[in-house]
C-alpha cells in the first residue's frame, strides 16, 4: 500500500501517530568500520522525544552522544554507517502519500530525507566558527533554509523572515547582521545566527549539539536562555547534547547518560539528579561543582576505553568503584529502576 | 584600496631594483665579454681575441658604454628603462623593445590560451575525482595526473613531434613557427586557424604538466573543504548533494585556485623557453635563450625586467583576487 | 626529547611503509643509486668509447640499449648518465636545504630587522625568473656538472627559507621552547636542539620534491646544450642528441626520457608518501 523504499524494500510506516512523542529512537546502531576495526560508536539506543520538552543526551567525548543526532539526520559520513534500529518520525506535511502517522528516516529515499532535514528535524553545532560557511553573509544562509522549507515564500517574503528569525533570537540590528559575513560576528552572535538558520526552515525538533561549548561562560548563559525561550515560544522539542550535567540541570525535562555507545542511564531530570542509579552517573554528579563544593572537585579516573576493544562485560568496569565478578563476565541490560527510570547496572546506587 | 594599491606598487620597485640589479652583476662579472664574441663575428672564425689589437677592443667596449664602472652601466639601464628605452641588440643592432614588441604577443598567446584550457580542464576533473574519491575512476584519474606531473616536458614534445608532427608516424601538425610560409594570402579566419594549427602540439606541451597540478591541487581543496563543519550545516539544512557541492563546497575550495592564476602566468613564461625552443616559436622563451647565448646584454637584461616586473604583477593582482573572492580577507588588514 | 623523536620517525617510518606505492619509489631510487655505484661493472661497454663500425644501431642484444651517432653504447650511457641526475639532485637539494634552514631558522628565531631583511631577500629571490636566470648564469660562467649544481642551489632556496621560518614563527611560541629558555638555554642551542628537530619534518618533504625538480631542472638544462659538457653522458644529453635523428633513431629518444620520467615520478612518490605520513589528517 506505501510506494517501495530504496531498495523495493517497504518503507516503514505507522499507521497512528504516538501519543505526543515527535520521534522515536529505537535501538538505533551506527558503527564506524576503519582499518583498526569496527568502533560501535552507537550500539543498540533507544529514547523518545515528547512535544515540546527537553531531551538531555549527556556523556563524555567519544561516547556516542554526536553520532547518535548525526544519526537521526543520517548525516554519519562514511566510514561511519547505520547498521540498524528505527528513527520514527511523524510526517505531517511533508510527504504526500503519508498525511498521517509516522516513518522510518533510516528507510527513507535520499531525496524525501531532505525534507526532514531541516524541514522537520534542525541541527545546530559546536563550533558557530567553523559551522558557518565563511562565504556567504548570514542573510544568505538563512534565506537558503527557509527557501528550502517554505517554497511558498516569494523573494520578498523570505527576506522577511529572515529578519524575523534573527529578531527571534535577539541579534541586534538584523538588517545589518543579514549582510555580515560569518567572521564579522562575535561567537555568541555566530550561535545566535546558527541558531537563525536553523529555525529558519521552520523545524518541530531543535538538535542542539554542544551549543555552547566553544563560548564564553556569559555568553553561554545567554544561548541557553534563548533556547528555552524559543522552545516554548515555538512550541519545539529540543535535544540537547552536551558534556555538561549543570547545562542539562537548567535546560532538561529527560536526561540520557551515554557511556561508550549506550545508554547507562535514563530517567527525568529530577530523578537523575536526586536518585542517580549508575556509578557513572553518580560519578558525573560528584564531578560537578557547587556551591557547597569544599575542597577539591571529584574526577573520574581513567578514560573512555577504545569502543573498537571494549572489555568482556560492563564497559564501565575499569572505572567504577562497585565493580564485582559478574560485571566482568556479563554485559548488563538496562533495568528499571522506578516510574521511568532505567539504569545499565548489575549493582546500582540506592 | 586606492592606498593600499599605492603602497603594493610602491613596493614592487625596490624588488624590482633588487632582481635586476642582482642580473645586472651576474652578466657583468662572468668572465668573457660580449666584445671577444663581437671581434670573432667581425673578423670570422680562427681570429684569436688576443690577436686582436687593444685598441679595437677599447674601441669596440666604448661603442657599447662597457667602458663606464658597472654602477655607472646599471645607473644608465635605470635612467634609459624609465624611457622604455632598452638600447639596441648587440646581436643585430634592431632596438630592443622592437624585438620584445614582436616576441610577447607570440608567448602571450601561447600562455593565454594554455591558461584558459588549463583551468577549463582541470577543475571539472579536481572536482569530480573528489567525488568519486577512493573509486576505482578516482584512482585512475590519480594515477593519470601523477603521470603527467612528472613527465618532463622537452621529453614529452619530441614525441609528440615523432608520432604527430611527421616523423615516422602520422602528419598530423606543423612542428616549427607558428603559421605556415605564404599565410597573408589566406583570409583572416584562415590566418587565425593556421596559427592555431601551429600552436597545437606547443599548447599540448605547455598544458598537461600545469593542468594536472591543478587538478590535483583542486581534488585535493575540495576533500579538505568537504571536511569543513559549514558543509554539514548545509546538508543538515535540507539542501541536495549537487547544492552543498556547487554552492557551499566550490566557492570555498575555488579561493587558491583563482588566486593562484595571477602567479601561474609568469611562472609559465619563465618556463616556456624549452617549448619555444623545440618548436622554433619566435617569443620571449627562444628571443632570451639565443639573447642568452650570443652574450646580448641588452636584451638578456630588457627580458630579465619583464619577466620580473610580471611576475611582481601576478603576486600582485594574487592577493587582489584574494580579496575579491574571500570576503574574510579586507585591505584594511594587509 | 631524544627517545620522543624516535619514536615519532618511527611512527612516520610505520605510516610510510602502508603506502605501497611509495615505497616502490624508494626501492626505486635506492635501486638507482646502487647503479650508480656499480656503473663500470654493470655497462658493458665504455660510456665514451667510439666505435665508428656501430653507429645509430637499435637495441638488440649486444647493444640493449642501441648506439648513438658516435657508436657509443646507449645501455653504458644512461647507466652512467644516472650518475649526474642523482648527484645534481642531491648536491643542489642539500646546498639549497642548508641555505633555507639557515636563513629561515635565522628570520623566524630572531624576528625583528633580521625577519625583514632575510623576507625581503626570499621575496627578491621568489619573483626571479628562475629557470631564466639559471640560464643566464651557466650560458654566462659556462656550464658544467659543479656550476649547474651550485646554481640550482644558490636559486632554490627561498621555499625552504619560508618554511623554516614560519615553523619557527608557530613553535618558538610554545612552552618546550620557553621552558629551555627559562632553564637559560642559549640562542643557538634553543634553534638547534629543540626547534629544529620539530621543524624538519615538512623540510624533509619539500626537499624530496625539490630533489625531482632538480633533476628535471638539470636534464632540461642538458637538453638545451648547457648542462654536462661532453663527453660525460647525461640522460639530458643522450635526448639532445637524439633531436637530430628523430626519424631513424627513436630508441635515443625513448630510453633517457623514460629514465627522467621515472626518476622523478620515483621521487614524488616517495615525498606524497612522506607528506601522507607526517601530516596523517590529509588521509584518514
Amino acid at each position: 500500500m506505501w510506494p517501495p523504499g530504496p531498495r523495493g524494500q517497504p518503507r516503514r510506516v505507522a499507521p497512528t501517530i504516538m501519543n505526543d512523542t515527535l520521534l522515536t529512537v529505537e535501538n538505533l546502531k551506527t558503527y564506524f568500520f576503519t582499518e583498526r576495526g569496527v568502533f560501535k560508536s552507537v550500539d543498540d539506543v533507544s529514547f523518545t522525544v515528547p512535544r515540546g520538552k527537553t531531551v538531555g543526551i549527556v556523556g563524555e567525548s567519544g561516547s556516542g552522544k554526536s553520532v547518535t543526532a548525526l544519526s537521526i539526520l543520517r548525516l554519519v559520513s562514511a566510514p561511519g554507517k547505520i547498521v540498524g534500529g528505527r528513527v520514527m518520525v511523524s510526517c505531517r506535511g511533508v510527504l504526500q502519500y503519508a498525511p498521517t502517522g509516522t516513518v522510518d528516516l533510516l528507510t527513507l529515499e535520499e531525496s524525501e530525507m531532505r525534507r526532514f532535514r531541516g524541514g522537520k528535524i534542525a541541527m545546530i553545532f559546536q563550533e558557530p566558527m567553523t559551522s558557518l560557511n565563511p562565504v556567504f553573509t548570514i542573510g544568505d544562509q538563512i534565506e537558503e533554509a527557509v527557501a528550502l522549507h517554505q517554497k511558498e515564500l516569494n523573494e520578498a517574503q523570505r527576506w522577511e523572515q529572515v529578519l524575523e528569525v534573527l529578531r527571534l533570537v535577539r541579534i541586534p540590528d538584523p538588517e545589518r547582521a543579514a549582510r555580515s559575513y560569518p567572521h564579522e560576528l562575535s561567537g555568541g552572535m555566530r550561535q545566535r545566527a546558527m541558531i537563525a538558520i536553523a529555525l529558519g526552515c521552520r523545524p518541530e525538533i531543535l538538535i542542539a549539539d554542544e551549543p555552547t561549548t566553544a563560548l564564553d561562560v556569559t555568553v553561554q548563559a545567554q544561548v541557553l536562555e534563548l533556547l528555552r525561550e524559543l522552545r516554548e515560544r515555538l512550541g519545539m522539542s529540543l535535544i540537547l547534547i552536551t558534556h555538561d550535567l549543570g547545562v542539562v540541570a537548567e535546560q532538561a525535562d529527560e536526561v540520557i547518560v551515554m557511556y561508550a555507545g549506550k545508554i547507562v542511564e535514563q530517567g527525568t531530570v529530577r530523578q537523575i539528579f536526586s536518585h542517580p542509579r549508575h556509578p557513572y552517573t553518580r560519578a558525573l554528579l560528584e564531578a560537578l561543582p557547587t556551591f557547597h563544593t569544599t575542597g577539591r572537585l571529584r574526577t573520574i579516573p581513567g578514560s573512555v576505553p577504545s569502543l573498537a576493544a571494549l572489555p568482556r562485560g560492563c564497559s564501565f568496569q575499569e572505572r567504577c568503584d562497585r565493580v564485582q565478578q559478574r560485571c566482568r563476565e556479563e554485559d548488563p541490560e538496562l533495568m528499571v529502576m522506578g516510574e521511568g527510570q532505567v539504569a545499565r547496572c548489575f549493582f546500582p546506587e540506592l | 584600496m586606492g592606498v593600499y594599491l599605492f603602497k603594493r606598487l610602491l613596493l614592487i620597485i625596490p624588488t624590482f631594483l633588487g632582481i635586476t640589479l642582482i642580473t645586472f652583476l651576474i652578466i657583468q662579472m662572468a668572465p668573457g665579454s660580449p666584445v671577444s664574441l663581437k671581434i670573432q663575428q667581425m673578423g670570422g672564425e680562427g681570429i684569436r681575441t688576443e690577436t686582436v689589437s687593444k685598441a679595437v677592443i677599447e674601441q669596440t667596449k666604448k661603442l657599447y658604454g662597457l667602458d663606464q664602472p658597472i654602477h655607472v652601466q646599471y645607473l644608465q639601464w635605470i635612467k634609459r628603462l624609465a624611457t622604455f628605452n632598452f638600447g639596441d641588440s648587440y646581436k643585430d643592432h634592431r632596438p630592443v623593445l622592437t624585438k620584445i614588441r614582436e616576441a610577447l604577443p607570440v608567448t602571450l598567446l601561447l600562455n593565454f590560451i594554455s591558461i584558459f584550457l588549463i583551468y577549463l580542464i582541470s577543475i571539472p576533473l579536481g572536482i569530480f575525482s573528489a567525488l568519486k574519491s577512493r573509486t576505482l575512476l578516482d584512482q585512475a584519474v590519480t594515477v593519470i595526473l601523477f603521470i603527467l606531473y612528472s613527465l618532463p616536458s622537452f621529453w614529452v614534445a619530441m614525441i609528440l613531434i615523432i608520432y604527430l608532427g611527421g616523423g615516422e608516424y602520422l602528419n598530423l601538425f606543423p612542428v616549427a613557427g607558428i603559421s605556415s610560409q605564404g599565410v597573408g594570402e589566406l583570409t583572416r579566419w584562415g590566418q587565425f586557424g593556421n596559427v592555431l594549427w601551429h600552436l597545437v602540439l606547443p599548447i599540448i606541451v605547455l598544458t598537461y604538466g600545469g593542468f594536472a597540478f591543478l587538478a590535483r591541487l583542486s581534488r585535493a581543496q575540495l576533500l579538505e573543504v568537504i571536511r569543513q563543519d559549514y558543509i554539514r550545516t548545509a546538508r543538515a539544512k535540507g539542501l541536495s548533494e549537487s547544492a552543498v557541492i556547487l554552492k557551499h563546497a566550490l566557492r570555498n575550495s575555488l579561493i587558491p585556485l583563482i588566486t593562484l592564476s595571477g602567479t601561474l602566468l609568469p611562472a609559465m613564461i619563465g618556463g616556456s623557453v624549452v617549448v619555444e625552443q623545440i618548436f622554433s616559436i619566435p617569443g620571449m622563451g627562444k628571443l632570451g635563450f639565443e639573447a642568452v647565448l650570443s652574450r646580448d646584454y641588452p636584451t638578456v637584461m630588457a627580458i630579465a625586467a619583464i619577466e620580473a616586473l610580471l611576475t611582481l604583477v601576478g603576486i600582485l593582482v594574487s592577493d587582489l583576487m584574494y580579496v575579491w573572492v574571500d570576503p574574510r580577507i579586507s585591505f584594511e588588514g594587509m | 626529547m631524544g627517545t620522543k623523536h624516535e619514536s615519532y620517525w618511527r611512527q612516520v617510518w610505520r605510516q610510510f611503509q602502508r603506502d605501497k606505492l611509495a615505497v616502490v619509489g624508494l626501492i626505486f631510487v635506492l635501486s638507482l643509486f646502487l647503479v650508480a655505484f656499480a656503473a663500470p661493472w654493470i655497462a658493458r661497454y665504455s660510456p665514451t668509447a667510439y666505435d665508428l663500425n656501430a653507429i645509430l644501431l637499435s637495441p638488440s642484444m649486444h647493444h640493449w640499449l642501441g648506439t648513438d651517432a658516435q657508436g657509443r653504447d646507449v645501455f653504458a650511457r644512461m647507466v652512467f648518465g644516472t650518475r649526474v641526475s642523482l648527484s645534481v639532485g642531491f648536491v643542489a637539494v642539500v646546498l639549497y636545504v642548508a641555505i633555507g634552514i639557515f636563513l629561515g631558522a635565522l628570520a623566524g628565531y630572531f624576528g625583528g630587522w633580521v625577519d625583514m631583511v632575510i623576507s625581503r631577500m626570499i621575496e627578491v629571490m621568489i619573483c626571479f625568473p628562475t629557470f631564466f636566470l639559471i640560464l643566464t648564469v651557466l650560458a654566462f660562467v659556462g656550464p658544467s656538472l659543479y656550476n649547474i649544481m651550485v646554481v640550482i642551489g644558490l636559486t632554490s632556496w627561498p621555499g625552504i627559507a619560508r618554511l623554516v621560518r614560519g615553523e619557527f614563527f608557530k613553535l618558538r611560541g610554545q612552552d618546550f621552547v620557553l621552558a629551555s629558555r627559562v632553564i637559560g638555554a642559549g640562542s643557538l642551542r634553543i634553534i638547534f636542539r629543540h626547534i629544529l628537530p620539530n621543524g624538519l619534518a615538512p623540510v624533509l618533504v619539500s626537499s624530496t620534491f625539490g630533489v625531482a625538480s632538480a633533476i628535471l631542472v638539470e636534464s632540461g638544462l642538458s637538453f638545451l646544450g648547457f648542462g654536462v659538457q661532453p663527453p660525460t653522458p647525461s640522460w639530458g644529453e643522450i635526448l639532445s642528441q637524439s633531436r637530430d635523428f628523430m626519424d631513424i633513431a627513436w630508441w635515443l629518444a625513448i630510453f633517457p626520457g623514460a629514465a627522467i620520467f621515472l626518476t622523478v615520478t620515483a621521487y614524488n612518490l616517495v615525498g606524497e608518501g612522506l607528506r601522507d605520513a607526517i601530516d596523517p589528517r590529509l588521509k584518514i
